[in-house]
């Protein structure tokens, strides 16, 4: 089979599923659906592993493959087809998207089961895949935007999965509005593209661009720019990140894969997969780095001082994204996309830990309540210690390999670049000692009561509270469900967190630098044309970024054991003496009240002045004066009108007797 | 014979509907009169297109015929409707239409 028919399969499966899935949600009872759903994403993962080999067996220049299905528009110089685009890109994309939608599938199957909601939970979760795999696949900017918009729905759909949390609901429209934002940048740069180069395919445009634009033409600096807005809101980089911390709200398994290791990275997707567009507007490119160096500062800083287990969780996130957009801005393509595919394994890891965590604390989210787990939740423990250490870039981790080599890179690059390698480095020293926040909080200390309790073997089944406001929830659709699950009883989820833990300490070896460069390699398909692919740093250089990040990770966890493990009074005292800045960090920046007061109520003002100026004085004005005239005008002429209908018709034989007479008198 | 003769026949019907119109009460009479000015016109288009020779006239007398029978009608309805109720059979007492 050819690489693009496997490339279709990939769609099939997931958009099958959700069919199946919606259509007999009404008939089915227990776990079906989560069978269907994981057996739907599992044959998609299988297909993607389908077109890779393929692709592995095709020359380096001829592993761009484009298939259509047929015209989706056709119109006058328009024309618009339903074509995938199957490339060494978008089939790295769709192994990781399909390959851990598979596991998370698996661990919802068990961790979603006391759920009333289940059967509609996993319609959603494989119309996520199908749109994200829709993203990554499509062959031009129009079906780019269906998949965008897919997405933005998906999420959407499912933050507000628990449907009676009144912060779920406003928590699903805030992603949704600021994803809108987004989508209209990405539909205005697409028409912008299409007005300059009259066409949407991604192969004709990238390769009529170098021709049509000079380089930093204001025109192609204006689609970057466009696009970036899409690319920002979709993957929460500064000031459109808001959105993200608040989706924690869905079920922690949406927040393991989408709003950690699939969705949000289709901004650094976007960056990657329109390169060759982002090279002729290096002016844009820069501006991509420094945005995404800020939100990898901004959310670490964050991170520091969050409580709520899953919000750090986000902000690390947020903060890893930052690093992946630095990385595909300077032109480090292998680099970002590595990092994209070891974050999704070690995030997802952390998130499928959380949520047994969660489930043990009885929905409680705060990790000042938590401590002391090692015993009673072994395996769980063992899986998040070796997701924080993936994420704190641990010596011979895989987070290691990846953010190192976008340090590297930007150090190669020189110049102005220093900064974004010093600033790489700074947020690494950050991310070890926040990982580690968790994971000493959680694991190390004593027992927390419900810690105790599972000890003695009994899951603690507290009041049902909502873990952002601690109001009383309303059980009665669904969640929290009659029971919580832990990793230590579900196999389903023990073998999902597993197998995330095993690729999170061992992905690493596809790309060592010096020694293997699989993921180099084999992206070269995609990236062959762009000068920046081929600047490699040299061995040396790579080994001495690596030894500066084993230095800092281990000097963060060792900060981090000193504030929580050795002198654990250390944090509040520091918390004293800092107010101002713990207060900054607590309030997040302030980032959503400067929302609030830039945007929201500015537009409330203007929409108050269009009430009560031009709405009540100008519209109603005319319209009043109106009425007015033609009264005044009506009270002069009623007079005429006597009711008597003999009067009328002496009126209308006088009218045509002088009109009659007038006409005589003219002819004559 | 001249055509002068028709139209002072003609004139003397469409006067004396008029007048009918104008002055009588009961809207039947009125009615009646109506139909008298409507023949009046007919009877002039058919003696023009005697006259002339052509056909025009006599495509517009039919016309008017079909005009003049839906208004009695319409009219006559009314009128029976009105007796019905029990309303006064005057023109002068309808006065809705007073400003």
């Amino acid at each position: 089979m050819s690489a693009t028919a496997f490339g279709w399969l990939v769609l099939i499966f997931p958009l099958a599923g959700t069919i199946l899935i919606g259509l007999g949600s009404r008939r089915w009872s227990g776990r079906t659906a989560g069978f269907i759903g994981t057996g739907a994403i599992a044959l998609s993962f299988a297909s993607s592993i389908g077109a890779f080999v393929v692709l592995l067996g095709e020359p380096t220049d001829a592993r761009q493959l484009t298939s259509t299905a047929w015209d989706y528009a056709t119109s006058v110089g328009l024309d618009i087809q339903l074509g995938i685009l199957v490339d060494p890109l978008s089939v790295v994309m769709c192994l990781v998207v399909s390959g851990v939608s598979t596991l998370i599938h698996l661990y919802s199957t068990a961790y979603m089961v006391s759920d009333e909601g289940y059967t509609r939970f996993f319609a959603y979760l494989n119309f996520f895949v199908f749109s994200m795999l829709l993203l990554v696949l499509a062959g031009n900017f129009v079906l780019l935007v269906v998949g965008w918009a897919f997405v933005g729905f998906a999420s959407y759909a499912l933050i507000s999965f628990w449907y009676r949390r009144t912060t779920a609901t406003a928590a699903g429209m805030k992603a949704f509005v600021i994803n809108v934002i987004g989508d209209i940048g990405l539909v205005l740069a697409a028409f912008l593209i299409f007005r300059e180069l009259g066409a949407f395919d991604y192969l004709t445009v990238f390769e009529e661009a170098p021709g049509h634009f000079e380089p930093n033409d204001g025109t192609i600096v204006a689609i970057c720019l466009l696009l970036l807005v899409g690319a920002f809101a979709k993957s929460a980089q500064l000031p459109l990140h808001t959105w993200l911390p608040d989706a924690m709200e869905g079920p922690t398994p949406v927040s393991a894969l989408i709003h950690a290791a699939t969705m949000v990275t289709a901004g650094v997707y976007l960056i990657a997969r329109a390169h060759p567009l982002f090279e002729l507007a290096p002016t844009a490119a820069d501006i991509a780095a420094f945005i995404g160096l800020a939100t990898l500062l901004v959310a670490a800083t964050i991170a520091l001082v969050v409580t709520d287990l899953k919000r750090i969780i986000a902000y690390s996130t947020m903060s890893q994204i930052g690093y992946m957009v630095v990385a595909v801005s300077i032109g480090a393509y292998t680099a970002g996309i590595f990092h994209l595919m070891t974050h999704a394994f070690f995030k997802a890891l952390l998130f499928m830990a959380a949520g047994s965590i969660i489930g043990a604390m009885a929905g409680n989210q705060n990790i000042d309540r938590m401590s002391g787990f090692r015993r009673a939740m072994p395996f769980t423990s063992f899986t998040l210690i070796v997701g924080a250490l993936a994420l704190a870039g641990f010596p011979l981790m895989s987070g290691f390999f990846s953010k190192d080599e976008i340090m590297v890179f930007a150090a190669e690059r020189g110049g102005m670049y220093w900064i974004f390698a010093i600033g790489g480095y700074v947020a690494a020293f950050m991310t070890a000692f926040y990982a580690f926040r968790i994971g000493f909080r959680v694991v190390t200390g004593d027992p927390c009561p419900e810690a105790k309790e599972l000890e003695q073997g009994h899951l603690a089944h507290g009041e049902h509270l909502n873990p952002a406001t601690g109001e009383k929830e309303d059980t009665d659709v669904g969640f929290p469900g009659a029971e919580h699950h832990i990793a230590e009883r579900a196999p389903g989820m023990r073998i999902a967190m597993g197998v995330l833990a095993v690729l999170s300490i061992i992905a690493g070896v596809i790309q060592l630098p010096g020694i293997t460069a699989g993921m180099e390699h084999f992206l070269e398909g995609t990236f062959e044309d762009s000068e920046l692919f081929h600047i490699v740093p040299s061995d040396e250089s790579a080994y001495l970024g690596l030894l500066v990040g084993a230095i800092l990770s281990i000097a963060g966890i060792g900060l981090a054991y000193m504030a929580y493990v050795a002198r654990p009074g250390m944090t509040a005292r520091l918390r004293s003496r800092m107010g101002g800045v713990h207060d900054f960090l607590q309030h997040k920046w302030y980032f959503d009240e400067a929302i609030d007061f830039l945007v929201y109520r500015p537009v409330i003002r203007v929409g108050q002045f269009c009430n009560n100026v031009i709405e009540r004085v100008v519209v109603d004005g005319i319209v009043t004066a109106t009425v007015g005239a033609i009264r005044e005008v009506g009270l002069l002429v009623r007079g005429a009108q006597s009711g008597f209908v003999r009067a009328y018709a002496l009126l209308v034989l006088g009218g045509f007797a002088a009109l009659a007479l007038y006409f005589l008198v003219v002819s004559s | 014979m001249a055509v002068e003769w028709y139209l002072v026949l003609s004139a003397l019907l469409f006067a004396t509907g008029a007048a009918g119109v104008l002055l009588r009460r009961s809207p039947l009479v009125v009615l009646l009169c109506l139909e008298l000015m409507l023949n009046a016109g007919n009877l002039a288009l058919l003696a023009f297109a005697r006259s002339t020779g052509t056909q025009d006239g006599h495509v517009f007398a039919l016309v008017v015929m079909v005009v003049a029978a839906c208004e009695v009608v319409v009219g006559l309805g009314l009128i029976v409707a009105m007796f019905r109720r029990r309303l006064p059979l005057n023109v002068d007492e309808f006065r809705g239409l007073k400003g």
